[in-house]
């Protein structure tokens, strides 16, 4: 049967509702097993020995002396991780990233690995393996990676996307480039034009919960993986295709996870775990550090951003450009295409260009972090925006609604918006009552926008009815904040049944279909899709069975708040059958009533969200404090309005970290010298107000609820939100990200001095 | 290295366990005694999400020694509700949607009982003192405190 995804504007009875989600009680009693939390029965502890330097060439490794030592029951190197990945670039990155080859290329960069019988003997064993390095000079700002005498991260690299090819290697990877118009003729027709450059420090997604994973590797060749991932289809794929395994053979089980952010999106540890388990002949459990997981995994880019807006007198913008520099650390990425895409994305322009710059650091490898690029981005074109909005003498607000990019406007980055969602915060914005709050002293308000493609993707769900009418969701986008009760609520809604009557889990690689990661904001979007479709096609066979019940034709029969309902003049003495009544009598008629749905979710809504905050600045020291925020959002449809306020307050509460605090100090050796949770803080709970929320609802014409993906969205607009803040607060205009207080000291002294 | 034989009290029930000199109470929760509520999440008493009630204070059981549990009761996580009945802090945070990953939440949670303990009607600004030692990464801590605040209610009702 033909799914149709168009929206429908139907009455909800259980999306909207607001339950308890199905997996909280385990999750408030100690009950629910994460990452680290599982052991299997003969497990080694695997620990993983990382370079101290930012760039050297690793000339020998010798395991010996660790091999002999009592309890160690492997050791490994790149040897134990022969090149299996066929010319393919990316996935080779990934391998060498897992396992140095011939180079460390960060602080924190994976040399070797042991296996032993407890943590105690593998630390030792750690200590008796001898790295022959030659260390090399290293780079780790973005702006000195991309000089020309600046240190080669890797001489095979010639930046892409140039007009001609480049002769020599470069730490340039990629350039590339989006707009349309003409700017130079835009930029012609401004009365008031403003350029600035903007820093952005790296900042790590910094979930609670470390990486860890159980790897078991049988003798015949199948191998069970247990961990903490945003894929686990995803991960099956890499780990067995680094591994030399058929995909079939490697069940991965996603187990609760806490916290990804994006930075479980990535194989780290665990085609290393399984290596360690397949030379054992043990499970292996490996467990990162936090240590570990600053120096080695997540971050996101570190940036310097250029931009470039004029506008006419009425507050018309005749043109924008931006170019942007994004780090990806070692390897190749794409972060600043990225960036380049989303920057200018809430606006209705005639000229704009942007430019990204791809720049190789000896810094780890840059993962996605919540609307990954786009923060940055947000932080120095909404920085901009604000700035030109004062020099024209307009209102931030009626500036930004003046210029919003609406239905049918072709965006910066290439495609024509449907129904979107930019005017409408914008709006909420300008009539919501904290615009109206009072300042006090030494505090200043500021606002600004975001945007988020959200992504849809490859999705399998399966619904089975069990005899007593109960239902099984299993679902293979992992549960990142909530999305099991969204889920349940979605069935609930499609089959007209009660909440409690279903059930969400989320299955294992052997037991569904492929499925994309959970990112992009994608979970509840796509899998709701493929939800309502199997919950369709359960009905159907519903339907099926009543109608054999009844002996009449199934064309007479239709399925109506969780019953199956005769039609027709014929019929009006049978009454209904509920889906319990057809579940129990299934044996008899054909066996167990499922419904399962594959597609491709395609048509996630582009999101919009605009925020207000609040902040004092104290001018003798340059702290700060947030008296005030508010988020307005699109989410399309919410379907369970608790999680998508969460959602909503968690990505701000991170953008306020980022803006205020947040960032990777290396020292002049190329160390990295805040790998915890007290010199990288994030926000706690006594620096942060409570977050209003507003939710608006204006329907994705590609889904049958109108869902948006809503996760990702709202980290986009903090950055700038909180520099415009403290840049009314202090003023002085704050361009360097984050805004701690020696900057904005600073930077006060510097205006007070000039 | 020889093993530190230990008689202590966990949740109310007398546990005894062979430990090394080195091994921390949470190692000895997780590993040894298979409580694995409390997690690891730095190791160095920065995140809270390894949070237990040693003698009636809060403390972060990554940075007590399994060795110094001797003679004294340990509360965490998995002895806060009674049987089937959720302790009114499990069931607010339950239905403020308090959590997202989940990942923080035993900490939270025991932090928040040993803040009620003490201070049994706080100020918001008291709560937010009261569970800064915890990191939560998901939800802006906003719902946290709601659901804290209503607990509260309902406990001093009780």
């Amino acid at each position: 049967m033909n799914f149709d995804p168009r929206f429908s504007g139907r009455k909800f009875t259980s999306v909207g509702t607001r339950p308890i989600r199905p997996d909280g009680v385990d999750k408030v009693t100690g009950r629910a097993r994460y990452g680290a939390d599982f052991n299997m029965a003969g497990q080694l502890v695997g620990r993983v020995l990382r370079s101290p330097h930012a760039h050297a060439k690793i000339h020998k490794i010798d395991t010996s002396k660790a091999e002999k030592l009592p309890g160690v029951k492997a050791v490994i190197t790149a040897a134990d991780l022969p090149d299996l990945t066929d010319g393919d670039a990316a996935m080779y990155d990934i391998l060498d990233n897992c396992m140095a080859r011939t180079k460390a290329l960060y602080d924190g960069h994976a040399v070797a690995a042991v296996a032993a019988v407890d943590a105690r003997t593998a630390r030792q064993a750690l200590k008796l393996i001898v790295v022959d390095y030659e260390v090399l000079p290293h780079v780790t700002d973005v702006d000195e990676a991309m000089n020309h005498h600046a240190p080669l991260i890797n001489d095979a690299i010639f930046t892409e996307g140039l007009e001609e090819k480049p002769v020599k290697p470069s730490n340039v990877t990629k350039r590339s480039q989006f707009g349309h118009g003409d700017v130079h003729q835009g930029f012609g027709h401004a009365d008031f034009i403003v350029e600035r450059s903007f820093k952005t420090e790296q900042t790590h997604q910094g979930y609670i919960e470390p990486h860890a994973c159980v790897a078991s590797v049988s003798s015949d060749g199948t191998a069970d993986l247990w961990v903490c991932t945003q894929g686990h289809f995803v991960y099956r794929q890499h780990c067995a295709q680094l591994l030399g395994m058929e995909a079939s053979k490697l069940r991965v089980t996603s187990s609760e996870i806490g916290g990804g952010f994006g930075g479980k999106t990535h194989v780290w540890a665990e085609p290393v775990a399984l290596a360690l388990s397949r030379k054992a002949g043990r499970p292996v459990k490996l467990v990162m550090t936090r240590d570990e997981v600053f120096r080695a995994s997540g971050p996101t880019s570190a940036t310097s951003i250029d931009v470039k807006i004029g506008a006419r007198k009425d507050g018309t913008i005749t043109a924008a450009e931006a170019t942007l520099r994004y780090s990806c650390g070692p390897y190749a990425g794409s972060w600043a295409e990225i960036g380049a895409m989303t920057a200018f994305a809430c606006y209705k322009l005639d000229n704009v260009k942007t430019v990204g710059y791809e720049v190789l650091v000896n810094r780890p490898k840059t993962a996605a972090y919540r609307a990954p690029s786009a923060p940055m981005a947000a932080f120095a074109v909404e920085s901009a925006v604000d700035e030109l909005a004062k020099e024209i003498g307009m209102d931030p607000v009626d500036f930004r609604i003046k210029n919003a990019a609406q239905e049918g406007t072709r965006s910066s980055y290439g495609p024509v918006y449907g129904p979107i969602g930019i005017g409408p915060t914008l709006e909420a914005v300008k009539n919501h009552p904290h615009m109206k709050a009072k300042l006090g002293k030494n505090q200043g308000r500021g606002m600004a926008c975001g945007f988020w493609f959200n992504f849809g993707g490859q999705t399998c769900t399966d619904l089975n009815i069990g005899m007593d009418g109960s239902v099984s969701l299993a679902v293979g986008t992992v549960d990142v904040g909530g999305s099991r009760a969204s889920l349940s609520l979605v069935a609930a809604e499609e089959l007209g049944i009660d909440y409690s009557q279903v059930k969400a889990i989320v299955a294992d690689t052997s037991s569904l279909g492929y499925n994309d990661m959970t990112d992009g904001s994608r979970g509840t979007f796509s899998s709701s899709m493929a939800t309502i479709s199997a919950a369709r096609n359960a009905i159907k066979i519903l339907r099926e069975r009543a109608a054999q019940m009844w002996d009449i034709s199934v064309d007479d029969v239709v399925w109506e708040k969780g019953h199956a309902v005769a039609r027709g003049e014929n019929h009006g003495n049978l009454g209904k059958l509920s889906l319990k009544e057809i579940a129990a009598a299934s044996g008899k008629t054909g066996g167990p009533i499922a419904g399962h749905s594959e597609l491709v979710a395609d048509g996630a809504g582009v999101s919009f969200a605009t925020h207000i905050c609040d902040i004092e600045v104290d001018p003798e020291t340059g702290s700060t404090r947030v008296i005030r925020y508010t988020v307005v959002q699109d989410a399309g449809k919410a379907v369970h309005p608790t999680y998508v306020e969460g959602q909503y307050q968690g990505g701000a509460a991170q953008g306020i970290g980022w803006a205020l605090n947040e960032e990777y100090i290396y020292g002049k050796d190329g160390r990295l010298q805040n790998p915890g949770f007290l010199d990288y803080r994030i926000p706690v709970c006594s620096d942060l107000p409570m977050i209003d929320t507003q939710i608006l609802e204006i329907p994705n014409p590609n889904h049958p609820y109108g869902v948006r993906g809503v996760g990702e969205t709202s980290i986009v607009p903090p950055l700038a939100a909180i520099a415009n803040a403290v840049s009314n607060a202090a003023g002085v205009r704050m361009t360097h990200i984050p805004m701690s207080p020696p900057r904005i000291l600073a930077a006060i002294e510097a205006e007070r001095g000039g | 290295m020889a093993g530190v034989a230990v008689s202590t009290t966990i949740n109310g029930d007398s546990v005894e366990y062979l430990c090394q000199p080195d091994e921390t109470l949470l190692d000895v929760l997780r590993d040894r005694l298979g409580l694995t509520g409390a997690k690891e999440g730095c190791g160095t008493g920065d995140c809270g999400a390894c949070s237990v009630i040693l003698d009636d204070r809060l403390v972060c059981s990554c940075l007590v020694l399994g060795a110094e549990a001797e003679g004294r009761r340990v509360e965490t996580i998995e002895g806060m509700a009674h049987g089937d009945q959720l302790h009114p802090l499990q069931q607010k945070f339950l239905e403020h949607a308090a959590l997202q990953c989940g990942i923080c939440t035993p900490g939270f949670l025991i932090a928040a009982k040993d803040l009620l303990a003490k201070n049994p009607d706080p100020t918001e600004e008291e709560i937010r003192f009261g569970l800064a030692g915890n990191l939560c990464r998901c939800t802006g801590y906003d719902k946290i405190v709601r659901a804290v605040q209503d607990a509260a209610t309902v406990m001093k009702g009780a």
